[in-house]
């Protein structure tokens, strides 16, 4: 961290121009990465469909084929944005937690999402043939998303109703709080898992790996909205986390209202992962992966960062769901795996090669 | 500073094309073949039995990672786990029909795949021998070749009730408490409880099921197994070095003190044909039941 307090310690006018310069070019490039992701997601796929004809009959006013409508609009569209909203909320989350936590390990499992979700889901596929034909009806198909978005927001409350005494927030209660509550649903997991039949624990599997391959219309218009408002709240944490950075009284002397900062990230971290946990499964490794990237290339700078962060995990969950979709064709993938395996090896060798720059 | 920041995003983008490259390559294999009249996927092991045993298997342009019987099943294109399919996956395989066993999923999935137009033959999965028949004709139905599907049944039918008979034969009035062991992960015993196909195969062969306490699988504690006294251990053929050593099984404190341990008596089967429910069942029935009393 030597050359980083140096930085700090005297901001030469000049290198904080650099930095922000390249970080404001950052949202340029990102922004190119995420619309190339985005076409080659469109356009890469295990059929035979071809975006680009596809778009030719289009131009040219002649009716599609069905196989062309369908994997276009119907699977390979409602994917990609799935994969860009969820990507970006993961990534988001991670570097907002990082800041508020001021810890690098901080992801979305430290408050409780991922335990939360977890046991949601668990649940819902363990007893969801259990429950009254009533709601079932009414959930159908989305029983195990609804029920993972009730878990890690019901988590993510109750732990930061334990860490908050007299209206404020303690980090450090509730990062511990957090491991505690980790325990205790992973046992009430236990218990479902020894209920579960065969067919359940294998399903279980696949939803804890996460996978966009479920990616509908409605699922994107249930959880985009609620994504797309916790991204915009946490577009305004910039100053707050920079702030946090140098401990919470010099935050609070500097004029940033901490506490209220504390309840937006929260409940931006609690809405976006909730959300993204609940239509897409376990994906790990893009809240850890992108912020760090990030901060070894443009700074520290929260405000730019935030915004880099979305582009960077849309773009890097969409090429990931695009090799899980391709690499053993027609079969796939499941995209925790992929994020793991892409992502791991690049984070190691970027962090070996800065070690004496790191102190972590 | 700014020098080590460029490289890292230099790093970055390194390692973006080389996954770009990777994705890139891996996809020129994967175009569907749209060539000829559109075929069949199966989904199911035993499904895709019955359709090798009704001599279609060559309108099969796909499978699921369950369906490994026959061995040209094998050959064809894997789309995945049934209930973990792909709808971008399935559809490039150009299935003009998807004989899909009961269970096929995830329902997203299938969703697609209905508003795509593919026709989706549900087939209900049993296990139990009086539903083997049932499932041919279905399956029979489903293929155009209701006339093979009727005359394999009944010949499957006919079978498995020579099967039974002879092994209840064989049983004569002391059958033996057989305990389906499903998995030794970590040294715990997944075992079968009631309801199970393991159950049911246990019962077409003259056997009775030592553990009754329970449905489906699940792990029992070692005082558990040595009470439940089987007199036979029957688990899955894994094949290669998975498959735990009699030896060491019956060194087991969990095994030691059954009547099984004092024989050394473990039958190990392939699993699919075994608890598969498709046209072997009869030789299942068969094989178990020499394995149990002897020919």
């Amino acid at each position: 961290m030597s050359a980083a307090s140096e930085t700090q310690a005297a901001p030469t006018p000049a290198r904080a121009r650099d930095r922000r310069a390249l970080a404001r070019q950052a949202h340029a490039w990102l922004a190119l990465l995420l619309l190339g992701s985005c076409i080659a997601s469109l356009a890469i796929g295990a059929s035979g469909a071809s975006l680009w004809s596809a778009l030719w009959h289009m131009a040219s006013g002649e009716p599609l084929s069905q196989l062309e409508r369908v994997v276009l609009f119907d699977i390979r569209l409602p994917r990609t944005l799935l994969g860009l909203l969820v990507g970006a909320a993961l990534a988001v989350s991670g570097t907002v937690l990082q800041g508020l936590f001021r810890n690098p390990l901080a992801d979305p499992g430290i408050v409780g999402v991922s335990a939360g979700a977890g046991l949601g889901a668990i649940g819902a596929i363990v007893l969801g043939a259990s429950l009254p034909a009533a709601i079932r009806e009414v959930a159908g198909m989305y029983l195990v998303p609804i029920a993972a978005f009730a878990g890690s927001w019901l988590s993510v409350m109750l732990l930061y109703g334990v860490a908050t005494h007299r209206g404020r927030t303690s980090v450090a209660t509730m990062l511990l709080a957090g491991l505690a509550l980790t325990a205790l649903t992973g046992a009430l997991a236990g218990i479902l898992v020894y209920a579960a039949d065969d067919q359940q624990l294998r399903d279980l599997t696949f939803w804890q790996m996460g996978s966009l391959a479920g990616a509908t219309w409605s699922k994107i218009l249930t959880a985009g909205p609620l994504i797309l408002l916790a991204l915009l709240g946490a577009a305004f944490l910039g100053r707050a986390l920079n702030g946090l950075a140098m401990g919470e009284a010099t935050a609070m002397h500097l004029g940033i209202h901490v506490q209220r900062a504390k309840n937006l990230a929260v409940l931006a971290v609690a809405a976006a992962t909730g959300a993204a946990v609940a239509v897409s499964g376990g994906i790990g490794f893009v809240g850890i992966v992108v912020p760090h990237l990030l901060r070894l290339a443009t700074g520290p700078d929260h405000g730019p960062l935030l915004i880099n962060a979305a582009l960077l995990g849309g773009a890097l969950l969409i090429w990931a769901d695009v090799a899980a979709r391709v690499i053993i064709a027609p079969a796939e993938l499941p995209i925790g795996i992929v994020t793991a395996v892409l992502g791991a090896p690049v984070f190691l060798w970027i962090l070996l090669r800065r070690r004496g720059v790191l102190d972590l | 500073m700014f020098a080590m920041r460029s490289r890292a995003s230099g790093a970055l983008l390194t390692a973006l094309s080389a996954a770009l490259l990777a994705v890139m390559g891996a996809m020129t294999p994967a175009q569907g073949d749209n060539a000829g009249q559109p075929g069949v996927l199966s989904i199911g092991g035993s499904v895709t039995e019955i359709v090798y045993a009704l001599g279609e298997g060559d309108r099969l342009v796909a499978r699921d990672t369950t369906s490994t019987f026959p061995v040209e099943a094998r050959a064809l294109p894997d789309v995945g786990y049934m209930r973990a399919l792909s709808p971008e996956g399935v559809l490039s395989v150009s299935p003009g029909l998807i004989l899909s066993e009961d269970g096929a999923g995830p329902p997203e999935t299938m969703e697609v795949l209905n508003a795509s137009g593919v026709e989706i033959v549900t087939i209900p999965s049993v296990e139990t021998g009086p539903g083997i028949a049932d499932k041919i004709r279905r399956v029979g139905d489903a293929l155009d070749v209701a006339d093979k599907a009727d005359a394999l049944a009944a010949n499957v039918e006919a079978e498995i009730a020579a099967a039974r008979s002879r092994a209840e034969d064989l049983a004569g009035d002391a059958p033996k408490r057989v305990l389906f062991v499903l998995s030794m992960q970590g040294g715990r015993v997944m075992a079968s409880g009631t309801g199970t196909a393991a159950a049911s195969i246990i019962e077409l062969a003259g056997g009775v099921n030592a553990v009754t306490e329970f449905e489906g699988y699940k792990p029992m504690t070692d005082e558990a197994v040595s009470r439940a006294e089987p007199d036979v251990i029957l688990m899955m053929d894994r094949g290669g070095d998975h498959a735990i050593a009699n030896e060491v099984l019956f060194g087991m404190p969990a095994f030691q003190p059954t009547p099984a341990a004092e024989t050394g008596a473990i039958v190990r089967m392939d699993g699919l044909f075994l608890l598969g429910f498709g046209p072997r069942t009869a030789k299942a029935v068969t094989d178990l039941s020499q394995h149990l009393y002897g020919s």
